[in-house]
């Protein structure tokens, strides 16, 4: 603690969460949309400036408790402020800055009342999200839990006009409330019987082998539900496109933390043991994920669902990271579990800043288009250029090139990957180098997706005769929204060493060892994971190297090629007139993948007949998943609920019958 | 004496019995609020008898609460009714008296075989009739299930009250004060609800019978 904040770090983070509150209801009272654009998005920003500052000065300080007076009479709220919730509550603070200014353009034109909503659920959201770190019981967990699922689904539904938006919000609801039963059923298994829900009880409560992984396997499902993980990643798709881009950005990059948080939490600091057949579990299972995100965000056409798979792919990777973890510290490894949870949290981080920064421009791209169908959309970069440079930032981010973020923590992963032989386990150290390959695959084919996403929007000419003229840039609040974003990923990916040192804290409580002497052992430009010799990595020798790189090419190319171009329209290949319909189309981009993955898709086609005089062409690719796990329990619950719906006659008599042998029923057990 | 007025609540008791399978073959609705009028005078001197002979005083109080209410306001207010909605002679189908009078011996033989360890146990003077009060709780309820009309049914259900009274002064020498004006208060407002939902029913369906409540089952 320095002198600057004389109070607790929790008392900041508890004031921050009641300002929020207060915000909200301010928004809800006045519903006048200039004065909540312009003045109650950008405080609501400078409130979660106040809780990342709070919650950097916290790291690795002494851990604070609060007990809260609210709630149920003898059951007050219970709070606690450790290393772990500090690293979540920076995540939250710092992806909400940008995300908050950048709603306070984005929403300006926005009717006043329908803001005022917004206004209001927004803050609800970001205080539930908060509370979720801060809880210190189950009791409290759940209630934020709740608030934060049910805020984000009026968020989601806020343009409950459209069925489509009422179904994915509906969607969304439903697996977010099967996952809340799971986490409440894994509370109540983990605190043993002796009824006390505090998170420090449940600390002290020895579970035996069996029990504690009936926790994890509960934990793993309900905060699965949340995070997308498979097969419960089917709200992420229909959810994601519905909410308006700030939720989405969001939704995308903090909610599903909540979730990773809540993952943590339970294993590494709830449970007391870990056994190395979870992390197998959470590493295939993150794998799959990880795969099959990627692979669909292949394939999408419109570019929020794109982004929706990406964020599972994503939160693949982070578990994977998770999974290596655990197997790591049940073999007390601990070193390399540090590494492994050091590259998990980076991921989290840097998933935050690029998937908010993707999430938020390609609102700016559905506000000045009202397109979000990437087969139509294209050659944004004429004429929104200052957006187009902000989101090649996030693109290169998330598709790992160096020297930006999402670079460093795949780095890092893929190193503890390689560490991994010397496990005492045969089959894991066969397991291992194949999910290593797999991953490195996923990692590959992001990079493909968003040269997908960036090179279908933004390159080449306009796909439609879009009255073009009133397409516009960014204003001047989008602009230091998505400025923040960027620049959280340049400097994430720059100075890895710096934030892998405030890591350390998390990682020191959860697993007891830390990276950071290492990693800074030659000096805080390189990072070194374990030795210098296997080893390490300095991103602005690396950018130097791809910059020389490219000018050099740039020269060569401009040498050899550029004197002998010549124009003229001879054959002109077989294409005389050239129009812009031409361009390489998202479905065609995607088309590779679609053939080689085939498998694991539903696709369904019209190819139109060679004599058709309006020829259509129509490709759909469904998950597959949906048919054969969502469809039959559906199915099988329509069937058990119309078989329970026959008790339903209408008749009193028959009513009175169930009653009567009920009772005779009775009676003649207790006899 | 007591040895006399046991035999007498048994008399009572019995009759009490005799009275709720009367009431379970009985097809006019006029016949049927006597009979429930009859079966509360019945449970009145039975209390009274019981009172007497166990010099339990509070029982008289609940005897003529009962008399009060039972014999005299419940009655009153049915016969109102039936007037007012005009059913005074509705002849209701029942499904097949016979076979109902059959169910209603079951169920008797059932009481019985109910009631016997929980009257070894009993130190009442009344204990041999739990069986018998058991029994009309019974066939109160069957005769609410076989009925088609709300009139009748509604009387089933008051007719279940009484045979809950005897059953409670049969095995404890009744329940405590409070209780029971909490019941008799309950069963009279119940009597005005159901009062009220009669004209209510006829109003929408144009008839009191129960069948066509099965148009507002959900489909």
């Amino acid at each position: 603690m320095t002198t600057l904040f004389s109070a607790l770090p929790i008392d900041i983070a508890l004031s921050v969460i009641a300002y929020w509150l207060l915000l909200g209801l301010i928004g809800l009272l006045l519903q006048n949309s200039r004065i909540i654009s312009q003045w109650i998005f950008p405080a609501g920003a400078l409130g979660a400036l106040i809780l990342a500052v709070g919650a950097v000065s916290s790291l690795g300080g002494a851990v604070n408790t609060a007990v809260l007076p609210l709630g149920l009479p003898d059951l007050p709220f219970h709070l606690r402020l450790d290393s772990l919730s500090a690293f979540f509550l920076l995540l939250l603070g710092a992806a909400g800055i940008g995300i908050s200014v950048y709603s306070a353009g984005y929403f300006r034109n926005m009717e006043g009342n329908t803001l005022g909503l917004l206004c209001f659920e927004y803050h609800v959201f970001l205080a539930a999200m908060a509370l979720v770190f801060m809880a210190d019981d189950a009791y409290l967990f759940m209630v934020a839990w709740e608030t934060m699922a049910l805020s984000s689904y009026f968020l989601v539904t806020t343009d409950h006009s459209v069925p489509e938006i009422r179904r994915a919000g509906f969607l969304y609801l439903l697996v977010a409330h099967v996952g809340a039963i799971a986490i409440l059923m894994c509370f109540g298994v983990m605190q043993g019987g002796h009824g006390d829900y505090t998170f420090a009880a449940m600390r002290h409560a020895h579970l035996a082998p069996f029990w504690a992984s009936a926790t994890f396997l509960l934990a793993l499902f309900g905060f699965g539900a949340k995070a997308g993980i498979l097969p419960l990643h089917i709200w992420l798709p229909e959810a994601h496109p519905a909410a308006p881009s700030p939720v989405s950005a969001l939704m995308s990059g903090i909610m599903l933390k909540t979730a990773i948080y809540g993952i943590l939490r339970v294993t590494f600091d709830l449970l007391g043991m870990q056994l190395w057949w979870w992390g197998a579990l959470a590493l295939t299972l993150g794998l799959v994920t990880a795969l099959f995100g990627v692979i669909f965000a292949a394939v999408q056409t419109d570019m929020k669902r794109l982004l929706a798979y990406s964020s599972i792919e994503n939160i693949g990777i982070i578990l994977v990271g998770i999974g290596l973890a655990i197997i790591f510290h049940s073999f007390h490894k601990d070193a390399l579990a540090a590494l492994a949870l050091t590259a998990t949290l980076y991921h989290a981080l840097n998933h935050a800043f690029m998937k908010g920064l993707l999430f938020l421009g390609t609102g700016s791209v559905l506000h000045a288009t009202g397109e979000r169908n990437l087969g139509k959309l294209g050659g944004l970069i004429h004429r929104m250029p200052k957006l187009a440079l902000l989101v090649l930032v996030g693109v290169l981010a998330i598709a790992g090139l160096p020297p930006l973020n999402g670079f460093v923590s795949e780095w890092l992963l893929l190193q503890a990957f390689l560490l991994s032989p010397g496990l005492p386990h045969p089959y894991l150290n066969m397991l291992i180098p194949i999910t290593a390959a797999a991953l490195a695959l996923a990692a590959a084919l992001a990079g493909y997706v968003m040269v997908k996403f960036y090179g279908v929007i933004f390159l080449g000419q306009p796909r439609e005769d879009k009255p073009g003229e009133q397409v516009h840039d960014i204003g001047i609040m989008e602009r230091i929204g998505l400025t923040w974003l960027a620049l959280g990923c340049i400097l994430l990916g720059v100075f890895p060493v710096f934030f892998i040192l405030h890591i350390d804290y998390v990682t020191q409580m959860l697993v007891g060892q830390t990276l950071g002497s290492t990693a800074a052992q030659t000096g805080w430009m390189w990072l070194t994971p374990i030795q210098p010799e296997r080893a390490s990595y300095n991103p602005l020798i690396l950018f130097l190297i791809i910059i020389i790189g490219v000018i050099f090419t740039m020269q060569v190319v401009k040498k050899f090629y550029h004197g002998r171009l010549s124009r003229g329209p001879a054959w002109d290949c077989g294409f005389p007139e050239q129009t812009s319909r031409m361009q390489d189309t998202a479905e065609g981009f995607g088309q590779p993948i679609r053939q080689i993955f085939e498998l694991f898709f539903g696709i369904t086609r019209e190819v139109p007949s060679p004599f058709d005089k309006k020829p259509h062409y129509h490709g759909e690719t469904r998950d597959l998943l949906w048919d054969w796990c969502y469809v039959p329990i559906a199915r099988i619950t329509e069937t058990l609920s119309a078989l329970i719906g026959k008790l339903q006659h209408g008749r009193i008599h028959v009513y009175l019958l169930y009653s009567f042998v009920t009772l005779l029923a009775l009676l003649a057990f207790i006899r | 004496m007591a040895n006399f007025s046991g035999q007498l609540i048994n008399l009572f008791a019995a009759l009490l019995l005799l009275i709720a399978f009367a009431m379970l073959s009985q097809r006019r609705v006029l016949s049927l609020i006597n009979l429930f009028a009859l079966q509360g005078l019945v449970l009145s001197v039975s209390t009274m008898i019981v009172a007497n002979s166990s010099s339990q005083h509070h029982l008289y109080y609940s005897a003529g609460l009962t008399l009060i209410l039972k014999v005299i306001i419940l009655p009153w207010i049915l016969h109102r009714l039936i007037r007012k909605l005009n059913i005074k002679w509705d002849v209701e189908t029942l499904f097949n008296i016979p076979t109902t009078m059959l169910v209603g011996i079951a169920l008797v033989v059932f009481a019985f075989n109910l009631a016997a360890p929980i009257s070894q146990m009993a130190g009442t003077i009344t204990k041999g009739t739990l069986g018998i009060a058991m029994a009309s709780v019974l066939l109160s309820f069957l005769m609410m299930i076989t009925r088609s009309k709300a009139v009748p049914q509604v009387i089933g259900f008051l007719a279940m009250e009484n045979g809950l009274f005897f059953a409670a002064t049969s095995a404890t020498y009744g329940m405590p004060m409070v209780v029971e004006l909490g019941i008799a208060l309950d069963v009279l407002v119940g009597m005005f609800i159901l009062g009220i939902f009669f004209f209510q029913i006829r109003e929408t369906f144009d008839s009191l019978d129960l069948k066509h409540m099965e148009k507002l089952k959900e489909d």
